[in-house]
């Protein structure tokens, strides 16, 4: 079982909504110090800090898609490390590795959960873009749901006027959670649904519109001047406006992911990132590399496919993730 | 792109490897490592890469590479064999039912691209095949995904057969069948629900859809951008569903695909279709050659070293070389020189897969037609034994004897000769370049006629 599994069970098997993030707070401060437990264990393992031991551990990060340059530069860093402290025993080097894994996500800031911008009293705006198959409208199904819950008045926008049953799959979403959709026909222009949507929000004195937009490659400059020019109307619409645009990824993919930050920041500027998915096997490592180069922080991560599977992101308990199959197998 | 800096690198280490006369360990642990880091850079799971680096460096360091003209090449050749053995051959077929219909079922992680490949699928068997495909909705779980069906159905005016979210994945599978039998379509593509692999009822579920409707065909949809987790995931539906083959989706972005390398290398099962974009005609045979480079980001350098690997007998290759290098080289040597050529293909076919060829001037001065190569085939055949060893034996009787016995003019036979001298000058300015400057575009190719 991973850690995200174990996290996911620990707070939905329970009734729905009750207080989620406080559970989830007292979760993770527990985490913080299993964390630092099982790196120890980890650690354990080798007598010696030898050749060995830093080949394991760079097959750990590689095999949970962190990249290789970044697993590299780390053991890199850790093997200097490891000579200027001279540490001869693998247990000491426990504090460096758990350090080092939360800068490289971190950097020079101090570590804090990066929530999203969400106005009082106005209108904010959230544009959801990524590649196509990630979770973008299943995610903005759950956001509404938090939202809601939190006494916010929501509105959708179903920008996705292209992919087959898109249109109706959010108004799925729209029915469960009780919210409004607004939309046009399959094939119509998604920035003018975009700019119904903004005009629907506003008159209804709605607190938060979350945007739908179609799936698509990163590499298809035609969609992607499409997806800025989206994100130019709400600009124009509202000052201020998008708050936020969030880059939905899918944690099975691999080292794309990083192409996919890129170019998705250069034509929509990018805010922050929804990691779907965790609840499988893959363990997304690559944000940590995105975090570090492109200085965008993951805000939400998906754990799975029902309405209450949506958390707030934690570096810490991500930096555990990333080990903890390989942890377990020890026990 | 995002793998440009390794793929340079690549390149550049391949360069530093290609030109080498002598190969020692060290150069091949260093090409190794860099073709490591390229497969790792491209999503290939780290143990299948460790297991290919293995083998490469296994055969690499054989007796055979290391003697090889050029050790090199050869060594490069050995990873592009290796990397398209691993891929497996071309295998874009379909499974044909002995009594219609032939069902195929399709199945994968969330997200995947299932229900768009069943559409592609069905207009493929259908344009291609000429068959009368009918698309089974059996996703119950994602909103709307039945839908998303219907419209493609519709879309490529095809039967989609339908129970609605409220019936169960099983029944909708057999109801399916007997319908397309009483309908007499002869292919029936089931569209599964996208599953998490370690969801164990819904992997039950796939179980006993199996069991009911018995596919000839059960697919495996893979995002040709997965990383690391490929593995784990082909792995496991394997397992589960003994797949009969795997399609690559969105393909047509810019991710190198080591997905697909880990894919067969975990389950021994063809990849056999890609899905090259969002329209319903976007599905393409999987060519795995083409993968192998793409993975490694090359094109069609490594064609070339394979040709010219597979032309050339290599010690004979190494001895003429020698003798260039020494200025000992003859009209015989040239004679056999030119047969190595020829039996390589047209010569600007050659020529053109030279990288940087048309740069070079010491090509551009050398004729290359086919008719003259004739020609000067017959001139040297006329020459005696002592004259072809040593040209510089040649006075006015003897040329006007050797143009008369080629049937060619006095005036031919002086020009070979000086071409003839004017290549023994190249050829060591060649050899000279190669051991010199860096960075020379094409400095490195050593071609065995020049
Ligand atoms: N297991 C799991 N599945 C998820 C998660 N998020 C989304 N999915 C599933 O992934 C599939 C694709 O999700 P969508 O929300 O349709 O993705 P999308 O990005 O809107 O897709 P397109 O609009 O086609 O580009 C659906 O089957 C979702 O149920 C998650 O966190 N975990
Ligand atoms: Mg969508």
């Amino acid at each position: 079982m991973s850690f995200f599994k174990k996290l996911k069970d620990k707070f939905t098997g329970n009734s729905e909504n009750e207080e989620v993030s406080d559970k989830y707070k007292e979760g993770l401060s527990k985490t913080r110090n299993s964390f630092s437990s099982k790196i120890n264990d980890l650690v354990a393992r080798y007598r010696k800090v030898d050749e060995d031991f830093f080949e394991d551990l760079e097959e750990i990060l590689i095999s949970a898609d962190v990249g290789v340059s970044t697993v590299m530069d780390l053991i890199d860093e850790l093997k200097m490390e490891v000579k200027r402290q001279n540490i001869k025993d693998s247990a000491k080097v426990k504090e460096v590795i758990s350090e080092k894994l939360v800068e490289i996500y971190y950097g020079e800031e101090d570590d804090q959960v990066e929530e999203l911008n969400i106005k009082d009293n106005e209108l904010s705006v959230m544009l959801f873009v990524g590649v196509n198959g990630v979770g973008k409208t299943t995610t903005i199904g759950k956001v509404a749901h938090k939202l809601k819950q939190e006494g916010k008045n929501v509105v959708l926008a179903a920008g996705d006027t292209f992919r087959a049953g898109a249109i109706d799959q959010l108004q799925v979403w729209g029915d469960r959670v009780g919210v409004e959709v607004i939309k046009h026909n399959e094939g119509s222009d998604p920035a003018a649904v975009i700019y119904d949507g903004v005009q629907a929000a506003k008159s209804r004195n709605a607190d938060v519109l979350l945007c739908d937009t179609a799936g698509r490659l990163q590499n298809k400059v035609n969609l992607m001047n499409e997806l800025s020019k989206v994100k130019r109307v709400i600009e124009r619409e509202i000052p201020g406006a998008p708050h936020e645009v969030l880059l939905v990824l899918d944690a099975t993919t691999g080292q794309n992911a990083m192409s996919q930050a890129k170019t998705f920041s250069e034509s929509t500027d990018v805010s922050g990132i929804v990691l779907t998915k965790l609840d499988g096997t893959a363990k997304g490592g690559i944000v940590l590399a995105i975090r570090n180069e492109l200085q965008i922080p993951v805000k939400l991560v998906g754990l799975g496919e029902k309405v209450t599977d949506l958390q707030t992101f934690d570096a810490n308990a991500f930096v555990y993730g990333l080990f903890a199959d390989m942890l377990e197998e020890q026990e | 792109m995002a793998f440009e800096g390794l793929a340079d690198r690549l390149q550049h280490t391949i360069q530093k490897i290609k030109g080498k006369g002598k190969v020692t360990e060290q150069d091949v642990k260093e090409m190794t490592r860099e073709v490591r880091l390229a497969l790792l850079e491209a999503d290939v799971n780290f143990k299948v890469v460790k297991d290919f680096i293995k083998r490469v460096k296994e055969r690499a360091v054989d007796q055979e590479v290391m003697e090889s003209l050029t050790p090199g090449q050869q060594v490069i050749k050995v990873v592009k064999e290796e990397l398209t053995d691993l891929m497996g051959g071309d295998q874009s077929k379909i499974a044909v039912a002995d009594r219609p219909p032939t069902v195929i079922m399709m199945v994968g992680l969330q997200g995947a691209g299932k229900t768009t490949t069943t559409g592609k699928l069905a207009n493929l068997l259908r344009k291609k095949y000429n068959k009368q495909p009918m698309l089974v909705a059996a996703d119950v779980y994602r909103p709307a995904a039945i839908n998303q069906l219907e419209t493609l159905g519709k879309q490529l005016d095809m039967p989609v057969f339908s129970l609605g979210t409220e019936a169960n994945p099983v029944d909708i599978a057999n109801q399916a069948i007997e319908q397309a039998k009483n309908e007499h379509h002869d292919y029936v593509i089931i569209d599964t629900a996208g599953r998490l692999h370690v969801d164990s009822d819904l992997m039950d579920e796939l179980q006993q859809i199996k069991s009911n409707v018995t596919p000839d065909e059960i697919f495996l949809v893979v995002d040709a951008m997965t990383g690391q987790d490929a593995v784990n995931v082909a792995d496991s539906f394997n397992e589960q569903l003994d797949l009969t083959g795997v399609v690559l989706t969105k393909l047509d972005g810019d991710t190198r695909g080591g997905a697909a390398l880990s894919i067969k290398a975990v389950t021994d099962k063809p990849i056999k279709f890609a899905g090259m974009g969002e329209k319903l005609d976007e599905l393409e045979a999987f060519h795995p050659e083409r993968m192998a480079s793409r993975i490694l980001g090359m094109g069609d350098v490594l064609s070339l070293i394979e040709k010219a690997q597979d032309n050339v007998d290599e010690k004979r290759a190494k001895e003429l070389e020698e003798k260039m290098r020494s200025a000992s080289f003859t009209f015989d040597d040239f004679l056999e020189q030119m047969d190595q050529v020829k039996s390589m293909g047209p010569l600007e076919d050659l020529i053109g897969m030279i990288p940087g060829a048309n740069k070079m001037k010491g090509l551009k001065n050398v004729q290359f037609d086919d008719k003259q190569l004739s020609h000067v085939e017959a001139i040297i055949q006329s020459m005696t034994k002592a004259e072809r060893q040593d040209p510089s034996i040649m006075n006015a009787s003897r040329k006007k004897r050797i143009a008369q016995g080629a049937g060619r003019s006095v005036s031919e036979v002086n020009r070979l000769l000086k071409q003839f001298n004017e290549m023994k000058k190249m050829m060591k300015q060649m050899s000279g370049m190669q051991k010199g400057k860096k960075g020379k575009k094409g400095k490195g190719f050593n071609f065995p006629f020049m």
